[in-house]
């Protein structure tokens, strides 16, 4: 599984900063690209061993996309949400070059679901489930309420950057589709332009994202896509379809509805625009559909020609009937 | 002419026998990668069936809103081009039905299971793909 030398430079890393440390034990990648890395492994202490996670670029890798914050900005966004109170594992260490492991960070595990069928159906989510769309809200409403003098460097996009973006990623792939331009056409129609609130934005609010345990949310995780911008654009993405898993009537995650989060998100002190909201979910269900062919052509293209590249390619047509029923609802 | 059995059946053949006989057998991220599979080689048997009719429907319609013919790409493609200008919307006659009969028949072929198709298939009436399998 992982190299003896990578799990020594750990152990090595691991000793130089926790107090206590001897070593680290049950090493083992969770999930990996070329760029971007995740480890699971434990640190061994007489006083209690602790679970934590390695993220990182191995060496000689550099940002993963120009979308990206950058696994320092994550480390520090973590730091800040965990003190803001927003669900989120604790930081533990930001590797340096000392350590030769990389650009990332290493934070402590979090016990909990991450797999949205088990957290939308399994017996043991669901006193939980009835809560979860108004303690979205209220998470929503903490990440946006961290003080922007306190944030690691960003890049702010404004809705209207944003449909140029899609825009130029859709044309790139030199595939007419008529219902994309639909969306493109109406988001140009309804941009609501500049907020008057701009804030700290996840950028990749939804499952998967979410740790979730019987109580409720437990950990916010990847942060990669976190720049400063409209807040509604969190509660716009978190409601996009493809993330409800079948549970079509419930538009946060497949949990609950609208309502509740936003009532959630304003008894913690945010303010909801719902226009603003749905034009968000309308930007998602694109996003996600671009995103989609993205994969189709890096499986054409790429070194990574893997079946589940190719069939995440022929998802797209999934966001093409659910903004249909958004922007031309039959009957 | 190539001999038989025709390729769909043959796909289906092969999906059959890694579903009843070998996905049993495997377990872990394996199973995982044998599911995506199987899931793609259902799709294409789909596709064989189903694009033969659909395509001509979409073709048939792209001509009757364009006023001519062409490559079904290069319909498409002018079609997508006159939405982006506006000199097409939702209001010019026949286009919200052929929007909604073409992705449709896209969903016959991606994502038979998908809840939004499943709920338009439940829904309305008109301009529905009328051989969708029941898979």
């Amino acid at each position: 599984m992982a190299a003896t030398a990578f799990v020594e430079a750990l152990a090595r890393s691991v000793r130089s900063w926790c107090a206590g440390a001897t070593g680290v034990r049950d090493v083992a990648q969770l999930s990996g690209g070329a760029s971007q890395e995740t480890w699971s492994f434990v640190i061994e202490r007489p006083d209690g061993d602790v679970a934590a996670i390695l993220r990182r670029s191995p060496p000689g890798y550099g940002s993963v996309s120009g979308r990206a914050a950058g696994l320092d900005a994550e480390a520090e966004l973590m730091r800040l949400a965990y003190d803001a109170g927003v669900p989120s594992p604790r930081v533990l260490h930001v590797l340096t070059e000392r350590d030769g492991l990389g650009d990332g960070f290493l934070m402590q595990k979090v016990d909990g679901e991450t797999i949205p069928r088990k957290i939308l159906r399994d017996e043991l989510f669901a006193a939980a489930r009835p809560k979860l769309a108004r303690q979205i809200g209220a998470i929503l409403a903490g990440l946006h309420g961290i003080d922007s003098a306190a944030l690691p460097s960003l890049r702010t996009i404004s809705s209207t950057q944003e449909i140029g973006l899609l825009r130029d990623d859709y044309r790139a792939y030199d595939w007419p589709r008529p219902v994309f331009e639909l969306a493109l056409r109406w988001l140009a129609d309804h941009d609501p332009g500049v907020s008057k609130q701009i804030s700290l934005v996840h950028g990749d609010f939804r499952h998967g994202n979410l740790i979730i345990g019987p109580d409720g949310v437990r950990a916010v995780l990847d942060w990669e896509l976190a720049h400063l911008g409209d807040p509604m654009e969190d509660l716009g993405w978190v409601c996009v379809n493809s993330w409800r898993f079948g549970e079509i009537d419930r538009p946060v995650g497949g949990l609950g509805s609208r309502e509740e989060m936003f009532a959630g998100y304003e008894a913690a002190g945010g303010h909801v625009d719902q226009a603003r909201v749905k034009f968000w979910e309308v930007m998602g269900t694109l996003r996600w559909g671009i995103m989609c062919c993205g994969m189709m052509q890096r499986f054409r293209q790429g070194p990574d020609h893997s079946m589940e590249r190719a069939m995440i390619g022929r998802r797209s047509s999934e966001t093409e009937i659910d903004l249909l029923r958004l922007l031309a609802p039959r009957g | 002419m190539q001999d038989e059995p025709r390729p769909d059946e043959l796909i289906k053949a092969v999906a059959d026998f890694l579903r009843d006989q070998i996905a049993p057998q495997i377990s872990g991220h394996a199973a995982f990668k044998l599911r995506v599979g199987i899931n793609a080689l259902d799709l294409v048997t789909r596709q064989l069936a189903l694009t033969g009719e659909s395509d001509a429907a979409e073709h048939a319609s792209l001509k009757a809103l364009l006023g001519h013919d062409g490559s079904l790409f290069n319909l498409n493609a002018e079609l997508a081009d006159r939405i982006a200008s506006g000199a097409v919307d939702l209001s010019t006659p026949g286009v919200k039905d052929h929007l909604w009969r073409t992705t449709l028949a896209k969903l016959a072929v991606d994502q038979p299971n998908y809840a939004s198709y499943r709920r338009e298939l439940e829904g309305g009436e008109q301009g529905l793909p009328t051989n969708t399998p029941s898979s």
